[in-house]
């Protein structure tokens, strides 16, 4: 496609865009204002069913069935991305010999950051159904921080303290623990994800019946998922090469 | 209150600006990673925080690493220069 018939094109679905979207906007109720019926429902519902934190209320609760898309969206995509990034036929691995070379100051924060990034990670799992957080973003920052190991260490350290069959484990045992307290719920109440366990205390650790529990399972699930990722990645764009091809000398990484 | 939302979606702008504006994709990581951070500062703003810290877990973290280490293999020596290879 030519430059001109490009810029056509855009121009094109440029006004298309505008013609749907300008009398879309100009109806949206106006910025800050009180009218919100979805809010003034969904706080109602969440509140009935004694879960503090309402968006973990709806995305659990309310609309577990929209999460569980997700997840399982999640799912498909580390296990394609794995599979995308498997050393090829023609590829060899190698293995990084001793340590890189890195600033201590760089280390220094990695030892630091790496615990509390873990006891953040935790927290924000085990306290989503009552504070800001949940099992996805508690579980990437679990998944994330775990890397710094390789920041504050060697890349022996992270393999020793992550191994990738585990999280294979994990990534699976999540997603499939969801499924599971959904056809629970189906049993004991008749629609799949109920809300069927005691709902506890509003604002204990243990409340909003089955929303704790679908976070612990997100937080392995994403958790796991992430640090397959994160790893896939890692071991395509540092050790893996054509096969015959020595690039680099052994265990020295890019700045 | 309407301050510091204009001022966070100012810096969203700028930001995402700088984003567009950086050539390299490997730079472009570090420009998106702001934006990110801007984001969620936008996002605590509106009194989301649940989406705050999945912006910053995401697109502060993941997907800059990602495109990291993504422009790092396409550029390792002993490959087919895919910039030419691709046209």
């Amino acid at each position: 496609m030519s430059r001109p018939v490009r810029y056509v094109v855009f121009c094109l679905g440029v006004v298309g865009l505008a013609i749907l979207l300008a009398p879309a906007v100009a109806h949206l109720p106006a910025f800050g204002s009180t009218f919100h019926p979805y809010r003034t429902l969904a706080v109602a519902a969440a509140v009935a069913h004694r879960t503090a934190n309402v968006v973990s209320a709806i995305n659990f609760d309310q609309r577990g069935l929209d999460t569980f898309g997700e997840e399982s969206i999640f799912l498909a995509s580390v296990a394609g991305a794995a599979l995308l990034l498997r050393p090829g036929e023609h590829e060899t691995e190698r293995r990084p010999l001793g340590h890189a070379r890195m600033l201590d100051a760089t280390r220094l924060l990695g030892y630091v950051l790496l615990p509390l990034s873990t006891i953040l990670g935790l927290d924000l799992i085990s306290h989503g159904n009552v504070t800001p957080g949940g099992g996805f973003q508690g579980g990437v920052v679990l998944g994330t921080g775990l890397h710094l190991l390789y920041v504050a260490g060697s890349y022996d350290a992270l393999e020793k303290m992550r191994p990738t069959t585990l999280f294979e484990w994990g990534e699976a045992i999540g997603a499939g623990s969801y499924g599971a307290l959904g056809v629970a719920g189906l049993l004991a109440s008749g629609a799949f994800l109920a809300n069927f366990v005691p709902l506890g205390h509003f604002g204990a650790l243990f409340s909003g019946g089955t929303v704790p529990l679908l976070n612990i399972a997100v937080g392995i699930e994403v958790a796991s998922g992430g640090a397959i990722l994160l790893s896939h990645f890692l071991r395509q764009a540092m050790f893996t090469e054509p096969a015959g091809g020595g690039r680099r000398a052994s265990g020295e990484r890019d700045e | 209150m309407t301050a510091i939302l204009a001022a966070c979606l100012l810096l969203v702008a700028a930001a995402g600006l700088a984003v567009v504006l950086t050539g390299d994709p490997a730079r472009q990581a570090l420009t998106l990673s702001a934006l990110s951070l801007l984001l969620a500062l936008l996002f605590l703003a509106l009194e989301a925080p649940d989406v705050a810290l999945s912006e910053i877990g995401i697109g502060t973290a993941i997907v800059p690493l990602m495109v990291m280490l993504a422009v790092r293999k396409i550029h390792a020596p002993g490959k087919v220069d895919s910039r030419s290879a691709g046209r």
